[in-house]
């Protein structure tokens, strides 16, 4: 116990950088995730082919090739090229939301052909264009309906920001291989980098609870 | 010149031939009922007059424009016709208010508190401006359709359509919305209604249209229609709804 409680209090300084890391990257990675999987999502209803077909293709590379490998191609693939260049934390962020882009075009796809057709013919009617009846009546209810699922896949990109570790991004996880490294205490370490994760989860699901109660749908 | 003429109309869906020559002029201020059997036509024929069914073949023209032609802006011609659904559809995430804001504030871009005034009077007119801030989920179904109405008139139409407006009420709430009806009709407004409400194409339509298998069968001023009909599917058809 003594034990634990030192190394808490030399770690725990370092482990909080690196949680900061963590929350800044998915921070942004869910709000780029958020308007790429919108757009897709768009694209892949709308009624031009061409549009259409790029919008699945998108969708199936993604869901088709592990999130690891989508992080490679994008540090080491795209990087080795002469034109292109950027440092770990926003290839880390680019591919977080690409990822997350891909799976949150999906739910939204769900979401927005889940509401009833009568409520666009009565938005029609009313004159409205068909993008005002997107955004006034069909995305205010789709969102709502999504929020559950759309927590879910937060969570999930959550977790894959773990992986960002691996191209030397300084996050919990690889605040949490340092400090191993340097205390040797393993148990320690890696159990409280997992209640870290915990809580934070357990946050994010508090939240999505808290506006879900409080966009009840009428 | 008549405010809807409608030419050689005819819609299919894939192979269905829906409606197969339709032929019929609507005065401005006239009342026109449609009656006719399940899956006749009726609501197709309705939905053809705002373009919510792209139409296959013939004329339709509303208030001076051609909505059969890709050129005109069907947007601004909904602007003038007013639909009320069998369903309701009245947006559930917004208040009764907001529903009937949505449209003079985002279409005819009406500042706010001109709008609100015109909507709490609408509201006044179908008998609900207490239920103003409440939202639709929490009405019964006859005063859902009333909001809907008064959500149509919002924007000024010169006509509204009605697509069986008390089919899904309960018994005890047909009375509120068919007044409300008669009241618009007495005001002036040109009204087509597709109804199974015999009463009230009798009582409110100046003409009758019964369809039958795509066509208009006949068509008559009501005490003609339906106390003296022509066609055979027309004596039929009464026989078993009057
Ligand atoms: N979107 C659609 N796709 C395919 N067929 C359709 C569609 N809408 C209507 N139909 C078909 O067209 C025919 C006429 O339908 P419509 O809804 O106009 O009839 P109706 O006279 O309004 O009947 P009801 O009294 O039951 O409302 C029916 O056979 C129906 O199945
Ligand atoms: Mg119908």
């Amino acid at each position: 116990m003594e034990r634990f409680q030192e190394v808490f209090t030399n770690a725990f300084p370092y482990l909080m950088d690196g949680l900061q890391m963590t929350i800044y990257i998915f921070l942004i990675a869910i709000v780029l995730g958020f308007i790429i999987g919108l757009i897709v999502a768009l694209l892949r209803l709308s009624p031009i082919k061409i549009l259409n077909w790029i919008a699945i293709w998108f969708i199936n590379a993604i869901r088709g090739t592990p999130f690891i490998v989508q992080l490679f191609f994008i540090y080491f693939g795209l990087n080795s090229l002469a034109w292109i260049s950027f440092d770990n934390v926003t290839a880390g962020i680019v591919t977080v939301a690409i990822n997350a882009g891909a799976y949150f075009a999906e739910i939204i796809r769900a979401g927005i052909q889940s509401i009833d057709k009568g409520q666009t013919e009565a938005a029609r009617s009313l004159g409205l264009t068909s993008s005002q009846t997107m955004r006034h009546v069909i995305l205010p209810q789709a969102f709502r309906r999504m929020l559950p699922t759309f927590t879910n896949q937060s969570i999930i990109s959550l977790k894959d920001t773990s992986l960002l570790s691996i191209i030397g991004v300084a996050d919990l996880v690889q605040r949490g291989q340092v400090q191993t490294a340097a205390t040797y205490a393993a148990f320690e370490i890696w159990f409280i980098v997992g209640v870290i994760y915990f809580i934070l989860i357990y946050l994010l699901t508090l939240l999505s609870d808290f506006l879900e109660r409080r966009f009840v749908l009428r | 010149m008549s405010i809807i003429q409608v030419k050689n109309l005819k819609k299919s869906f894939g192979d269905l031939e829906v409606l197969k020559d339709i032929n019929v002029v609507i005065e401005e201020q006239e009342v026109l009922c449609v009656i006719g059997p399940s899956g006749s036509g009726k609501s197709t024929f309705l939905r053809c007059l705002n373009r919510l069914e792209d139409i296959t073949d013939g004329q339709v023209i509303v208030d001076g424009n051609d909505i059969t032609s890709k050129k005109t802006n069907i947007n601004k011609v909904r602007e003038n016709v007013g639909m009320v659904f069998q369903q309701f559809n009245l947006f559930p995430h917004k208040s009764v208010l907001e529903n009937v804001l949505l449209a003079p504030m985002k279409v005819s871009k009406k500042n706010k508190e001109e709008a609100k005034a015109k909507a709490l009077a609408l509201l006044d007119k179908v008998g609900l401006k207490e239920k103003a801030e409440s939202y639709p989920g929490e009405l019964s179904g006859g005063q859902k359709q009333r909001v809907a109405i008064a959500r149509a008139l919002a924007m000024d139409p010169k006509i509204m359509l009605f697509d069986e407006p008390t089919s899904a009420l309960d018994p005890e709430m047909v009375g509120d919305v068919l007044e409300v009806m008669k009241q618009l009709a007495l005001e002036g407004m040109t009204m087509v209604v597709v109804t199974h409400e015999m009463g009230f194409a009798r009582e409110v339509g100046d003409r009758v249209i019964f369809m039958d298998g795509g066509y208009i069968v006949e068509e008559n001023e009501p005490n003609a229609l339906f106390g003296n009909p022509q066609e055979e599917r027309t004596q039929a058809f009464l026989s078993k709804v009057l």
